[in-house]
């Protein structure tokens, strides 16, 4: 199941010594990781072992010998660096243990690094958990002979809105420069001047101090004007080795020792990236990465480590709420709250005109509560009107997924990708959408080709150096079609353990998936679909769609039908039923008796969705805020946010990725509250505990042979794109953006890059625009946004953030990706 | 025979030679044997007439030594900033866990303390504290030390769990209540330093604009009875009975360490 077994080829060692201990390690091995084979420590500030080596600090100094030509082992006329330093057959090293010269290299390099250290820790954020701190104390000298006056710097500066820098506490061992640049390819920031003035800056010529100089290199700025900010740029606060980089959200807030650490998974997209949850008396105070090589690695993105804000807002909701006679929602117990709640669902599905209930769970959920919802929508509710996908989605997507994902267990994995000869990504932005998926692909930036099937070439995309093949949207279909024969990517994705990763949004491509699928058996690529969101791959695993049940297993197909059944003890409604479009549509007309809404924000679905609240006549919304659906709702039952109950997400590979309860509350997740709500109804889902559900699913298992989807076949559409009156529409999410589960976070949002609209030169030439804010208008609405005209992007499209500052596609515009527009304004 | 009987037979051995009992106590001749019934009373009546030693607490207070280990006290600088800059140093001294803080930034519009850092939170709860006095060792900026105040008994629990307004030691004659800005062309170091020695002009005027009400304004100075600064939290009554009783009667002699 995990990833496909290394090559047991015979890898060469190299014997040494280190502190009299032999150590046997593989060639090529860094002094001081031979030594962490073999327990003996050696301080350390820039080596980090997910970056190349630096010898930046000069604090890992130790005694080495080594054999010379004639094998006479030899000693280093001074002491080396162990964190540069490869082994050698017969070297023989004395850390600071057991050579005084070591000891005193040690000591004497911590001393020139604290010379210019303020040594504030009282007001030091990282004061209890410092590397800088613990060295000084296990290899620094106890008393200072440094009587003069330290050089200062006007602090903190700051970097973006979220990481601040205080210039005079860096030890200047570049760990965070080296990660801008090697790992996340955005160079921020970067080492400036020299001698005692040397220190960490962003491309501004104030701190630069020299004038007149242009900034070298890829100072890259936004559209804004402003310093270009990172999507990883927390990252750097963790690794640095001192307290110069901190978190404007963390900043002064509390110690170590204050803090509980629970592990987690973050919420935020569906990578399952692991994190550490610190808590202190029932509230997050930060979260960090937590290491899982299979997974994130060192990494997460700063969505996972900033956004958490979101489940403790003011509009938390922790009890029942019930809407009165009044007309107003008013706290009710849970025995009250429950009656309604099942009365109101009662009148929806049973009698005479009964017009039925239909469910949209949303795409935040675990497994276990997708199951629930789908369970409850199948039994309690008898009907299979259920689509977590409020999003763009089609049939074909759920054939597709249906056929060749959902229960098809770990598939193509991170490691696949980061081994991939060829990359193509149609539909998905890896930077944007993908989070950690990002930073794997450009892990092996100049070893893998990657070509993107989109509008224009993304700044993620060019950071991972792709080859950008111009579509407009809804025009994938052909595109992947059009890769075959001797077109480079054709030639590349030939190679073997090349992938093809579709996102979410091709599903608004007519025949994309299907075309997807021809060039995957095409070329002997592999295909994976990297949704955006935690829960997508959960709700497909657990049928939270409208033509699927547990396992991949099509509702139209009877042997499948009746295993589930027989699983459940129950009877289940003939299908399919209705997507999440048709759902909102018939509601909006009035034709759904009630509906059961989970963590859906009305400002995120395109179509009529705050009229199918209305007319519904019964809604009962399942939410950890009061957000807006509550403004309709019937009845709302409050539910545990990820922090404060147990669950597994299902990571895009297919990865079961459980997490524990950080901060133990009575809150309780949707499966439980679903549970509870089904019995009320008269049905025993047996949902109430992750075991129970986890032993359902296991029991279930997958689809057998003939029960899942036919395998989509759908024509791929004409997209009409060219300059004129009316363009596509191209639009995705941006990794920062102003989603539901950012929300109480403004140093996070002011890392965002600026919502712009972008389209190609011949198209601006041909509106007459050149720069300037333009107006993006559809038939519903419209969006001022400031005009970037992009070079090499497809002809006849525009593409704007779905839910970025002042452009909120869904609510503003009303319409998906790959439906027209029309753009006026700017100035020639 | 064993060892052990071996002791027993030494001890009797022993028991038989021992004198008997004699007490070393005066012995009372025929007269004193004849008044040794009341002879107690005339203890009694000597110590009657001997002065008193007994202090006569609740009643009168006496002072405890100097360095007596008493209620904490957060200090100011003269200038009336806080010292406590939140850093928790005095928590993770704390033996019995008795102290809680929350630090915070400092903002131009709420400045407390001196730099960046103020603390925000700051509790000590007197139900776990055993007095030792880590907490003042750590501190870093003498923001906390210890009063001679020992009258530390309340009749609930959340009464003596000291907040911060509680701890802080009492408005000085020449101080400006905080939040207000630091002395001009002054960095946190001076203050460290000891270097900033009263309030200026600027800093009254800051004050004056922002919160004119404000009694420890020179203007509203002696307008209030009580100084608003040292007023026990208002949780519960009992405490703050507990509070007043402090604040009148050990006025005099608050403040006795450091
Ligand atoms: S800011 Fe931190 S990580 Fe960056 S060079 Fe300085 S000490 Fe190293
Ligand atoms: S005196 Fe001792 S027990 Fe009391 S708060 Fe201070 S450190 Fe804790
Ligand atoms: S009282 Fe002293 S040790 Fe405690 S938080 Fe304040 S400054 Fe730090
Ligand atoms: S850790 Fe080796 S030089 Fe920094």
């Amino acid at each position: 199941m995990t990833a496909t077994p290394e090559k047991a080829a015979a890898v060469e060692t190299v014997s040494l010594t280190i502190d009299g201990t032999e150590v046997t390690v593989p060639k090529g091995t860094l002094i001081i990781r031979a030594a962490e084979e073999v327990g003996i420590d050696i301080p350390r500030f820039c080596d980090h072992p997910a970056l190349k080596p630096a010898g930046a600090c000069r604090q890992c100094l130790v005694d080495v010998a080594a054999p010379d030509r004639e094998g006479n082992v030899r000693p280093f006329p001074k002491p080396q660096a162990s964190c540069t330093m490869t082994v050698m057959e017969g070297m023989v090293v004395n850390t600071q243990h057991t050579s005084e010269a070591a000891d005193k290299a040690q000591k004497g390099v911590m001393e020139l690094l604290l010379i210019n250290h303020p040594l504030d820790c009282p007001i030091c954020d990282k004061g209890g958990e410092c590397p800088l701190q613990n060295q000084a104390m296990s290899n620094g000298r106890t008393e200072s002979r440094f009587i003069d006056v330290k050089r200062v710097f006007e602090k903190p500066l700051a970097l973006s809105s979220e990481i601040l820098l205080d210039r005079e506490r860096c030890v200047l061992c570049q760990r965070c420069t080296r990660f801008s640049k090697e790992i996340a390819g955005d160079a921020f920031i970067d080492l400036q001047n020299r001698g005692a003035m040397q220190q960490i800056g962003t491309f501004n010529e104030d701190v630069l101090n020299f004038d007149g100089y242009e900034p070298i290199g890829v100072a890259a700025e936004d559209e804004s004007g402003k310093a270009f900010s990172s999507y990883y740029s927390g990252n750097t606060v963790q690794i640095c080795p001192v307290g110069a980089l901190t978190s404007a959200a963390y900043r002064f807030r509390s110690r170590p020792f204050d803090l509980v650490s629970s592990p987690s998974i973050s919420e935020h997209d569906s990578s399952g990236s692991a994190i550490r949850v610190d808590h202190r008396r029932g509230k997050i105070l930060r979260r960090l990465a937590d290491q899982d090589m299979v997974v994130n690695e060192d990494w997460i993105t700063d969505k996972d480590r900033f956004a958490f804000a979101w489940q403790n807002l003011a509009d938390r909701i922790t009890r029942p709420l019930v809407r009165g006679e009044d007309g107003e929602l008013h706290e009710a117990s849970w025995p009250q709250a429950l009656a309604a709640a099942a009365a109101g669902l009662k009148a929806a599905t049973t009698g005479e005109d009964a017009q039925g209930a239909a469910v949209l769970p949303g795409a935040r959920v675990t497994l276990e509560d997708a199951y629930a919802y789908s369970k409850f929508a199948r039994l309690a509710l008898g009907t299979h009107d259920i689509d977590a996908r409020t999003r763009i989605a089609s049939d074909e997507e759920q054939a597709f997924l249906g056929a060749t994902v959902a229960g098809s267990g770990l598939g193509v994995t991170f490691a696949d990708l980061e081994k991939a000869p060829a990359v193509l990504l149609a539909g998905f932005e890896a930077e944007d959408e993908g989070g950690v998926v990002f930073l794997r692909l450009r892990k092996s930036l100049g070893r893998q080709q990657v070509f993107t099937i989109a509008p224009f070439l993304s700044r993620g995309a060019e950071k991972l150096d792709a080859t950008l093949i111009p579509t407009a949207p809804g025009g994938e279909g052909k595109a992947l079609a059009a890769v075959k024969g001797s077109t480079a990517a054709s030639e590349a994705l030939k190679a073997e353990g090349a992938v093809i990763v579709v996102g979410e949004r091709l599903a608004g491509s007519p025949g994309a998936l299907t075309q997807a699928l021809a060039l995957a058996k095409r070329t002997g690529a592999k295909l994976v679909w990297i949704p955006r969101r935690a829960g997508e791959r959960a709700a497909l695993e657990a049928g939270a769609l409208p033509g699927l049940l547990p396992g991949g297993r099509s509702v139209t197909s009877a042997s499948a039908v009746q295993t589930v059944a027989d699983a459940w003890g129950g009877t289940l409604p003939t299908g399919p039923g209705r997507d999440a479009a048709a759902i909102v549509a018939d509601a909006a007309a009035g034709k759904v008796g009630a509906l059961v809404v989970g963590g859906v924000t009305p400002s995120d679905v395109t179509g009529p969705f705050a009229e199918a609240l209305e007319r519904t006549p019964f809604v009962l919304s399942l939410e950890v805020r009061r957000g807006e659906v509550a403004e309709y709702a019937d009845v709302v039952l409050p539910v545990a946010p990820p922090s404060e109950k147990a669950g597994t997400f299902v990571n895009w590979e297919g990865r079961l990725r459980g997490f524990a309860t950080a901060i133990p509350t009575d809150a309780m997740g949707d499966h439980r509250v679903l549970d509870l709500l089904a019995r009320e109804l008269g049905t025993d889902l047996q949902t109430g505990s992750v075991a129970d559900v986890y032993a359902q699913i296991a029991a279930l298992g997958s689809a057998a042979k003939g029960e899942r989807p036919e395998v989509p076949k759908v024509e791929t559409a004409k997209v009409d794109a060219k300059p004129g009156a009316s363009l596509v529409l191209a639009s995705w999410h941006q990794l920062v953006d102003e989603g539901a589960l950012q929300e109480g976070e403004p140093y996070l949002a002011g890392t965002g890059r600026t919502a712009v609209a972008r389209i190609a030169p011949a198209t601006a030439v041909a509106a007459g625009i050149a720069d300037g804010v333009v107006t993006v208008a559809s038939a519903h609405g419209a969006i001022e946004l400031p005009v970037v005209v992009t070079d090499g992007m497809a002809d006849g499209v525009v593409w704007v953030p779905t839910k970025s500052p002042g452009s909120w596609v869904a609510q503003e515009l009303g319409v998906e990706p790959g439906a027209l527009v029309t753009v006026k304004g700017g100035v020639a | 025979m064993t060892e052990s009987d071996d002791v027993w037979k030494v001890n009797r051995e022993r028991d038989g030679q021992a004198k008997p009992f004699e007490s070393n106590l005066p012995q009372a001749g025929p007269v004193g044997k004849i008044f040794a019934p009341v002879a107690g009373f005339g203890v009694t009546m000597r110590n009657f007439f001997k002065p008193t030693v007994t202090e006569q607490y609740p009643e009168k207070k006496v002072a405890p030594m100097p360095r007596y280990h008493g209620r904490h006290q957060l200090n100011r600088y003269a200038d009336g900033l806080e010292k406590c800059i939140g850093c928790e140093l005095c928590a993770w001294a704390c033996p019995a866990d008795a102290i809680y803080v929350e630090a915070d930034s400092n903002t131009p519009d709420e400045q407390y303390s001196p730099g960046e850092r103020y603390g925000r939170v700051y509790q000590i709860n007197y139900l776990r504290c055993i007095f030792c006095g880590l907490c003042i060792e750590a501190c870093p900026t003498r923001a906390l030390t210890m009063t001679n105040e020992y009258e530390l008994a309340g009749p609930t629990r959340e009464g003596l769990i000291y907040e911060k307004q509680d701890l802080l030691a009492p408005m000085g004659e020449a101080m400006l209540a905080a939040p207000h800005p630091m002395v001009p062309g002054t960095v946190d170091d001076d203050y460290y330093r000891g270097d900033v020695l009263k309030v200026v002009e600027e800093q009254t005027e800051w004050v004056r604009e922002n919160r004119p009400e404000d009694p420890t304004l020179p203007e509203n100075r002696g307008m209030h009875e009580e100084n608003p600064e040292h007023r026990r939290s208002e949780h519960s009554d009992a405490r703050l009975n507990v509070a007043r009783h402090q604040t009148a009667n050990t006025a005099s002699w608050r403040g006795g360490s450091i």
